[in-house]
């Protein structure tokens, strides 16, 4: 297959970036599609240019590192996958491939598509943990858990923290990640003392950052690589709600 | 800090506001249609209805004063909203590709603004009386009420005056197919089997006060409804 590429090169982050133009010749279809990033970077390379900087790690979907927005979408046109579990025979062959970072003013750029997403880590620093140490994993009956929140607390820790909810956001919210990072403490017994006070701090940490406000589009959902439903972000302003009023109460 | 201005100032808290202000327009916007379809039961249902109210006195300066407050609250918080929403993407996208949100969700502000512009315009046209040479002319039904019937339909008389009212109810549906289930999701009223419901049933409600609405400018305009007085 060959494509036609259309890259956002900028040299450092107070330079003026603009797009530049590729060909990729020869790609397998099932190629993936930072394998073919690393063809045309390993082109440019031999030819004396500087290669394009884009950010990857495990390249199996865990790691969340791989951030692009691909003709337009976070992480590409297939759903529900990372970057690197996207395949370029998702591509219609000789076509043009737009690619983008993630925009958003809390995710810096650092070069080209690398951007830096320490504003996620910040959040979860705020309040995202449980304080007290609570030694090895214990016997797994001894604290019991109803199977109903224990099912919804593991389909919020599946959150990998990519960013991709943010970059998609038509307001660049991060409404999406910060409420599966409370959801899945907020279900679970282990979570409950600090629950008050944790989601209080990482809402606060999340609008210090300057990300934008939800508007309820669920954009974010459609490109959620672990497949986090916007529901979760109902269940933190549901406690956020509860937070402010057992504050009020308090006071 | 205390709680509560930490709640106002935050995200969450703004959304939230912009929410319940929205939940009591909203029902304000389904008794006035109820208030409104009376035309179709006649002249004195319409008048009398518009003289109780008027009796209200005091009270209806209540709720009058209760839907300012909200509309202000409403387009203070989203403006607020909204700037934030601004300044988070600075870079914009160059391609820019949307898989589920919207053309309502993402136009909430310019369909919230003609909206306000028609209200402006609608309380100076039948609150006011204002814009038609023949309001000034109308003398009192003969339970001596002030005749809303008439005005009403020699109001929607006027073509460009139903077109706007048409234009400014597509605009409020438009926005209430957001709306109308998207505050569920703000007030944390809401999970993952109940979304798509609640998204189908706000997009019946929505497009219900639409036909509701339109269908008295259209009567008049098709003739259905004459003036109980002629000027």
């Amino acid at each position: 297959m060959n494509f036609k590429l259309k890259i956002w090169r900028q040299a450092d982050p107070k330079s003026k970036g603009k797009f530049a133009t590729y060909e990729a010749r020869n790609i397998s279809p099932d190629t993936s599609f930072l394998e073919m990033l690393d063809m045309v970077n390993d082109e440019l390379t031999e030819r004396g240019e500087a290669p394009i900087a884009f950010d990857s790690d495990c390249r199996e979907g865990i790691c969340g590192t791989c951030a692009l927005t691909i003709n337009g979408q976070a992480h590409g046109p297939k759903h529900p996958a990372a970057v690197c579990q996207l395949y370029m025979r998702s591509f219609d062959d000789g076509k043009t491939i737009t690619v983008e970072p993630f925009r958003a003013k809390p995710f810096p750029l650092v070069r080209d598509l690398v951007i830096d997403r320490s504003a996620l880590d910040r959040i979860v620093q705020a309040g995202g943990f449980i304080a007290a140490r609570a030694g090895s994993a214990p016997e797994a009956n001894s604290i019991p858990v109803p199977k109903h929140n224990a099912d919804l607390a593991m389909e919020a820790a599946a959150c990998i923290g990519c960013g991709a909810c943010a970059a998609a956001c038509p307001n660049a919210s991060a409404m999406l990640f910060t409420a599966a990072k409370v959801s899945h403490l907020a279900f679970l017994p282990q979570g409950a003392p600090e629950r008050t006070s944790r989601v209080t701090k990482m809402v606060r940490q999340m609008d210090a950052e300057g990300f934008g406000n939800c508007t309820n589009t669920y954009e974010c959902e459609a490109v959620c690589p672990a497949e986090i439903s916007a529901s979760f972000i109902a269940k933190l302003n549901r406690e956020y709600a509860r937070a402010i009023l057992q504050r009020s109460v308090g006071e | 800090m205390t709680a509560f201005s930490a709640f106002y100032r935050s995200s969450i808290g703004k959304k939230m506001i912009v929410a319940l202000t929205g939940v009591i327009l909203m029902l304000f916007v389904i008794g006035h249609l109820l208030g409104n379809l009376q035309i179709f039961l006649g002249p004195r249902w319409v008048n009398d209805y518009a003289q109780h109210l008027r009796d209200l006195g005091p009270l209806l300066w209540a709720v009058r004063i209760t839907l300012l407050i909200a509309v202000f609250l409403h387009i203070y918080f989203t403006v607020s909203l909204a700037l934030d929403n601004r300044r988070a993407r600075p870079q914009r996208y160059q391609k820019r590709d949307y898989i589920k949100a919207s053309y309502a969700s993402r136009h909430m502000v310019v369909s919230g603004l003609v909206v306000l512009a028609f209200i402006v315009f609608h309380l100076l046209h039948f609150t006011g009386r204002k814009f038609n040479a023949r309001f000034p002319m109308l003398k009192n039904d003969p339970l001596n009420h002030y005749d809303v019937y008439s005005m009403m339909v020699y109001g929607f008389q006027d073509v460009y005056v139903s077109a706007f009212y048409i234009i400014g109810l597509f605009l409020l549906t438009l926005h209430l197919t957001h709306g109308a289930s998207s505050f569920f999701q703000s007030l944390g009223l809401n999970d993952k089997k109940l979304t798509p419901q609640l998204a189908f049933a706000a997009r019946v409600f929505a497009w219900l006060l639409f036909v509701g609405y339109a269908a008295i400018p259209v009567a008049v305009l098709l003739g259905f409804i004459q003036p109980a007085q002629q000027l």
